[in-house]
């Protein structure tokens, strides 16, 4: 069988971020099956889903019996992060209409931070849209994994749900190494968290992305004003 | 609706809100890709928003309290061993078990 260069390729390009899907995706796995959801649902969810942020709160949102609007509400807040991806995600470099929808369907915080890197400014479409289904596969083959073997870890095991914390501080401090020349945004960020915690608690993330939104605004304007400081 | 449909209802409205947050937006800025603001916005945000991320995962820390000594035990391991190696999936893997062990290990009041 003969398989394509952008396939073989894109394998190396997705498994470090694929490493790390496991461990996370086999969490999730257990953590759908202690909470007495079927173990086909945490595929399910992985596979259509494709959020693990979002997935790790709706196990607990579908337990306590959510209404479906709070699960769309909710999925709205967690996800709306995703609005800016398509600022910078070279959606352009995908010719086919199925590939153009397929990349916009799995497009992940992992798979945007790929896309978006400094090593993948000549990557072709078909190597993009390869490396971003080896990432899906990745997260729903151990979501499964982990929810059929979830049945055989006893309840007294608690606290997997920590992977998503990790998952996010690894990000946040990687995200810190890189801007370390452009300390304002991270202190931006920072201080838009604390507010957003601080002043409305249950809307605390879609809070804390419009005061960053904002925040990056006001210094862009303030920045072109001064042009010489540019 | 049983509690099966309920479930499944759950991942399709999520999987649709997800989506289209991913895909609508392209159609939007397909006219303004070049504007300098929208440059400006693609270099600075994802840095921020994956520290607000960060933040928000923390935030139901019940920080007086003495439980909250597990998940601050398993942050400083997670960011100790990612200042030390620098490799995501060790400090992931480090954290992560040190939050079960202890969190299944150390009894709750």
């Amino acid at each position: 069988m003969r398989i394509s260069p952008d396939l073989r390729v894109a394998f190396t390009d997705s498994a470090p971020v694929g490493l790390g899907f496991v461990p996370l995706g086999l969490a999730y796995g257990v953590l759908v099956v202690q909470a007495d959801l079927d173990w086909w649902w945490a595929g399910l969810s992985a596979l259509l889903i494709y959020g693990g942020s979002f997935e790790f709160l709706l196990v607990g949102m579908v337990t306590a019996a959510a209404p479906l609007a709070a699960v769309a509400a909710g999925a709205f807040m967690v996800n709306f992060r995703h609005v800016f991806y398509a600022l910078s995600f070279p959606l352009h470099r995908i010719r086919s209409g199925a590939g153009k929808a397929y990349a916009t369907f799995a497009l992940s915080d992992e798979a945007y931070a790929l896309a978006t890197s400094e090593r993948s400014r000549t990557w072709p479409g078909r190597r993009i849209l390869w490396s971003q289904l080896h990432m899906h596969a990745y997260w729903v083959g151990s979501a499964t994994a982990g929810a059929l073997v979830g049945g055989f870890v006893p309840d007294s095991v608690q606290g997997l749900d920590f992977a998503l914390t990790a998952l996010f501080t690894v990000l946040a401090l990687d995200a810190l190494k890189d801007t370390r020349s452009d300390m304002p945004t991270p202190v931006l960020a920072a201080g838009s968290a604390l507010a957003g915690l601080l002043l409305f608690p249950d809307q605390m993330l879609v809070a804390a992305f419009a005061f960053l939104a904002a925040g990056l605004l006001v210094r862009h304007l303030a920045s072109r004003r001064r042009p010489s400081h540019v | 609706m049983s509690e099966t449909h309920s479930a499944i209802a759950a991942v399709l409205v999520a999987a649709a809100v997800t989506w289209g947050l991913r895909a609508l937006p392209f159609a939007a800025l397909a006219t303004m890709r070049t504007v300098d603001t929208v440059d400006y916005f693609s270099t600075r945000m994802p840095a921020g928003v994956m520290i607000i991320l960060a933040v928000y995962s923390l935030s139901d820390l019940p920080l007086p309290q003495p439980q909250s000594l597990v998940p601050l035990t398993a942050l400083a391991v997670t960011v100790g061993l990612h200042l030390w190696r620098g490799n995501a999936l060790l400090s992931i893997l480090g954290g992560t078990t040190v939050h079960v062990v202890l969190s299944s290990t150390v009894p709750t009041p």
